[in-house]
């Protein structure tokens, strides 16, 4: 009777099996042992273009430059909506370093990085918005690239709001509404102050 | 004829029969309470990995957005795992001689991956696509919990099926705006019924129970 009972419990156990759980198939990120690199992904083979990505066609939308000069123009109408999702956009990818309004003052530089240049310079405000996409796409001194984070329309929809950013710190008393000039005569704050990063650590 | 059974057997046959139902009722709760263990739902058990990446010092700490690193989780079924070049964006210039990050210095020199322990591990017959998920108002801590929170990551819930179904069900209790999707401090209102209500409404969410929502 006993036996019996420890047969039986040792084929339950066996019945516990995983294989449903753990299938012979890879999933993202999966390692492999048969690549050279353990990867289950594979690289595309050097050269692959996918449907529609043609770089040497529509240089504006791919690189922002025409005809190898970076140019001062967008490959789409920027719409309230553009500009919206370049700060959605912006505050993810960019403020750690440049910080929220652009200034080069980012949570990083609090590490002891050095501040990454403003934006509000008469030669980063010359530049054409071009520039800012091609230093988006594959980085600039120190700055890492980040052309594999962030998909070509949302790099354009940053530089758009680059060009807000600019603008805001960028205007004449003269050009502002008159409620907007009235609170800067008196010296309040035309907007709340940007949500300030919780410090520590 | 001598009796089989004396008359102290009336009691002793009653109390076994309670004894029996609280011993199969006992050995129940116990299954039950070992199938919800962290033992076995594999919660609360921080892992190791090769880099003791922290969540809270990332998170909490520096206020980095959980998509600077899992940068698909608005638009493909993965969140996705970062790139070293990713990590590299600051630490080629912060911390560079830390000896905690030299797996990452070594996998930027010679193009080898990090290779990191899965925290969340679904069964391979379960399809889960974060991008519906986070683009109908389901926050990441929902799932995650506090991961501002966690020096080193863990489960915070048994990815179990009824725990999924517990909010395919009724999503109006753990729905939240949009804009709060990335907050992992949002705490649920009082009038989160009404709220949410409101939201599945707003954002279209269906109430998808059919097995090959999940499993195809």
């Amino acid at each position: 009777m006993r036996l019996a009972f420890v047969v039986l419990a040792a084929l339950a156990a066996i019945g516990c099996r995983q294989d449903m759980h753990d299938q012979p198939r890879y999933r993202y990120n999966s390692a492999s042992d048969f690549w050279g690199d353990r990867r289950a992904a594979r690289p595309a083979v050097q050269g692959t273009v996918a449907r529609g990505q043609l770089k040497t066609e529509d240089t504006l939308y791919w690189s922002g430059t025409i005809q190898g000069q970076a140019v001062d123009l967008f490959p789409m109408p920027v719409t309230k909506e553009v500009i919206a999702r370049g700060m959605d956009r912006y505050n993810i990818y960019c403020s750690p370093c440049h910080g929220s309004s652009g200034k080069g003052d980012g949570m990083i530089v609090t590490r002891g990085l050095k501040n990454p240049p403003s934006y509000h310079t008469e030669a980063l405000r010359d530049q054409p918005a071009g520039h800012f996409f091609n230093v988006i796409t594959n980085g600039n001194g120190s700055m890492m690239p980040y052309a594999a984070r962030i998909p070509v329309p949302d790099r354009w929809a940053i530089v758009a709001y680059i060009r807000v950013l600019q603008r805001s710190q960028n205007v004449q008393v003269a050009e502002l509404s008159a409620s907007d000039r009235e609170k800067v005569e008196k010296e309040e704050p035309l907007h709340p102050a940007p949500r300030k990063q919780e410090a520590g650590h | 004829m001598a009796q089989i059974f004396k008359p102290s057997m009336n009691t002793v046959s009653k109390v076994s029969i309670v004894a029996l139902l609280l011993t199969a009722g006992g050995v129940g709760a116990a299954l039950w309470a070992i199938n919800k263990s962290p033992f076995v739902a594999r919660t609360r058990i921080p892992f190791d990995q090769a880099v003791p990446f922290s969540h809270k010092h990332h998170v909490a700490g520096l206020g980095v957005d959980c998509r600077y690193c899992h940068n698909t989780v608005e638009r493909s079924a993965s969140a996705g795992m970062p790139a070293t070049e990713t990590c590299m964006s600051c630490h080629s210039m912060v911390w560079t001689n830390a000896p905690m990050l030299e797996p990452v210095r070594q996998s930027w020199a010679t193009g080898k991956s990090l290779e990191w322990n899965r925290v969340h591990d679904l069964p391979g017959f379960v399809y889960f696509n974060h991008s519906i998920h986070v683009n109908k108002g389901m926050g990441c801590s929902e799932c995650h919990g506090r991961v501002d929170q966690m020096p080193l990551m863990y489960q915070q819930n048994t990815l179990y099926m009824e725990w999924c179904l517990e909010c395919h069900r009724n999503p109006e209790m753990r729905v939240r705006p949009k804009d709060k999707v990335f907050d992992m401090t949002y705490q649920h209102p009082a009038d989160q019924k009404e709220l949410g209500a409101k939201l599945v409404a707003e954002y279209k969410i269906q109430k998808f129970t059919d097995c090959y929502t999940c499993h195809r």
